[in-house]
């Protein structure tokens, strides 16, 4: 086949019109940008709930008390604080791959410092828990396992609680008071934003969790217990000896579990689920708008191989096969829309940049998205293409020279 | 030597389902290498049925046709399309060149489609010859739109001559000129002819036939006439003629 010459004469013939070849590209100009720019905004989304689950820590395993079953009643999550002290010290025990157990209490509590209140939340930790959330600290350290085990009057501070009640001196060594008992700050986080569901993560406070059972829950039950595995892979093998565990200290089957293991990725899937559904929803949308940009292609197209009957029966003439012709209107229709495809691309791009820009959106311009919308672009040429370039193919020279 | 074209009985029918259009009912004809042939007759004499065979754009419904010892009647339709490529060169009445289109990229135009291409500058270089020949080299990037109507007929033989022909078919090539511009075609066709290139032509003007070698006059589907022309026009006669006429008339200058 002559691919090289018939390129050179589809070149020619799109040169020959130029204002139209740019028209009828514009369709798939504006279907590929709005597909690139959708999907970037799509992305972006996705990327900065990913963002914030990647802020729950690495290989995070979450054990929630509660769903617990009395008598044919079935309470929800948290119904019940089942989860003891020495579930969390059993798990640390016994079970392999843990590299961090943190177990946890939580209360929302008024505090005091400074003559400022602010009501907050109040976290009881465990002295891994940061290192299992991976949250460094701007200023000071971590409460230690002594402290826990002290049940020492030590407080671990959020950015927006030092924004509250320390506006304007170094919170580290101040004393904050939760229900009338004085803590001493000894850290402040960095700044973490806000969590998948949108609240605050850095208006709190974390304390040793025996602290916080001790003095401000007066609870002997934990809500929750964090873990972490040592690596991803061991994530389900930690998973299933936790679970085994905990029956076996709480006498559970399957079916009378009074706790819960959820590991992050279960976790991550939730959340990211509803973004993917808007990205695809976007590209969707976007995707109409290069089939008909693809329509519009093959409606020229057409119209060009009527227009250009003539110059096919002279092609004809001195010696163009049939497969030459379709591969000419094939190929003209495919740099149409690959040109289109490479220009919509840009067009994308800048216009997820602008939208960025102007909404403080975060926007994730991906490759695949870029190379698959250039190929798909590609292929709409192609296909849509066909039809008119097959016509084309199957005039008859002599038809097609007296053709006016 | 083998003739360049053989036709032996051809007959042509076009059939429209109803009626039977016999348009050519079994013409024979032979073409030795270096002739220059005029195909004369009214409208519906045949005549451009009989074009169309020879150009291998048609084949004939019954008899052979040999073009350069290749049977014609056996080929499919890609076949057919190489060998206009190769050995026939085409020149129409109404020129037929692709708009907005440069003169050389239009003379190009079958060796995009042959089967032995050369690298761009040869093209190039075969083009530009090929215009040299018709005397428009100094146009080669010229549109046809700025071409006067004899320019682009010459444009048109260029690319007809550009794959070195063995035959070179022209439909009423001086159709749409003027007489002093048809004469001046005629004119490049004798040139093209005393260098040994084989022509076959389809005219309904007398004068215009004059200048071929032999005429053939085709009525009704059949050869009524095959003569040898006696006393040819000149084409370079007959433009100098009209150059002194109009001189005389003060048309032109005299230089």
């Amino acid at each position: 086949m002559r691919i090289g010459s018939t390129v050179t004469v589809s070149l020619r013939a799109l040169r020959r019109n130029t204002m139209r070849s740019i028209l009828t590209a514009l369709g798939i100009i504006i279907g590929v940008g709005a597909v690139i720019a959708m999907v970037s905004i799509g992305n972006g989304a996705k990327s900065t709930v990913e963002a914030q689950i990647a802020s729950l820590g690495q290989n995070v395993l979450l054990i929630f008390s509660g769903s617990f079953n009395q008598g044919g009643a079935r309470s929800g999550a948290f119904g019940a604080g089942t989860l003891t002290p020495d579930d969390a010290e059993a798990i640390a025990r016994e079970v392999s791959h843990v590299a961090g157990v943190s177990p946890e209490v939580r209360s929302g509590a008024q505090v005091l410092a400074n003559g400022l209140n602010w009501s907050t939340q109040i976290l009881g930790e465990g002295a891994d828990y940061l290192g299992i959330r991976q949250w460094p600290l701007s200023a000071g350290a971590m409460f230690t396992e002594q402290d826990t085990k002290s049940v020492g009057k030590v407080a671990i501070i959020g950015q927006t609680i030092v924004k509250q009640l320390f506006p304007d001196d170094d919170p580290i060594g101040q004393t904050l008071r939760i229900r009338n008992q004085p803590f001493r700050v000894i850290g402040v986080l960095q700044a973490k934003g806000l969590s998948v569901q949108g609240s605050d993560q850095d208006d709190i406070v974390i304390i040793p969790y025996t602290s916080a059972m001790k003095r401000v829950t007066r609870q002997t039950m934990l809500r929750s217990i964090n873990v972490q595995a040592a690596t991803p892979d061991t994530i389900d093998d930690v998973q299933a000896e936790i679970t085994a565990l905990l029956r076996q200290r709480h006498r559970t089957t399957e079916q009378t579990d009074d706790f819960t293991v959820r590991n992050q990725q279960e976790i991550a899937a939730a959340a990211t689920a509803t973004s993917q559904t808007l990205t695809l929803l976007l590209a969707a949308i976007a995707g109409v708008s290069l089939v008909v940009g693809g329509i519009g292609i093959m409606n020229i197209m057409l119209v060009s191989v009527t227009e250009r009957t003539r110059e096919i029966g002279i092609r004809m003439a001195v010696g163009a096969h049939g497969s030459d012709v379709l591969l000419q209107f094939l190929i003209e229709a495919v740099i149409l829309s690959s040109m289109g495809g490479i220009m919509g691309i840009l067009l994308g791009i800048g216009s997820s940049q602008l939208i960025s820009k102007l909404n403080n959106w975060p926007v994730l311009v991906s490759t695949t998205s870029v190379i698959v919308a250039f190929v798909f672009s590609a292929a709409v040429g192609m296909f849509f293409g066909f039809y008119p370039a097959r016509k084309a193919a199957q005039l008859d020279p002599i038809d097609a020279l007296r053709y006016e | 030597m083998a003739p360049v074209v053989q036709l032996k009985d051809i007959h042509k029918i076009y059939d429209s389902g109803e009626v039977q259009v016999h348009a050519v009912r079994g013409i024979s004809l032979e073409l030795q290498k270096g002739e220059f042939m005029a195909i004369m007759g009214a409208s519906g004499s045949g005549k451009s049925t009989l074009m169309n065979t020879l150009g291998c754009l048609d084949r004939p419904t019954k008899g052979t046709y040999l073009l350069d010892n290749v049977d014609v009647g056996r080929l499919d339709r890609n076949q057919l399309a190489d060998l206009r490529n190769e050995k026939l060169g085409f020149v129409f009445q109404g020129f037929n060149l692709l708009a907005r289109t440069t003169a050389l990229e239009n003379v190009e135009l079958p060796m995009l489609y042959g089967r032995h291409r050369g690298s761009t500058a040869q093209l190039r270089a075969r083009a530009m010859h090929c215009l040299d020949i018709v005397g428009l080299s100094d146009r080669a990037d010229h549109f046809p739109s700025q071409l006067s109507g004899g320019q682009q007929q010459r444009v048109a033989i260029a690319r007809a001559l550009v794959n070195e022909p063995q035959v070179l078919l022209a439909d009423e090539p001086t159709g749409n000129l003027d007489s002093k511009t048809s004469i001046e075609v005629m004119g490049v066709f004798q040139k093209l002819n005393e260098q040994g290139i084989t022509i076959v032509m389809v005219t309904h003007e007398l004068d215009i036939a004059h200048y071929c070698k032999r005429n053939l006059i085709v009525r009704d589907g059949r050869v009524v006439n095959d003569m040898q022309v006696a006393n040819r026009s000149i084409a370079e006669r007959e433009l100098a003629k009209i150059l002194q006429a109009e001189a005389a008339a003060k048309l032109t200058g005299t230089d």
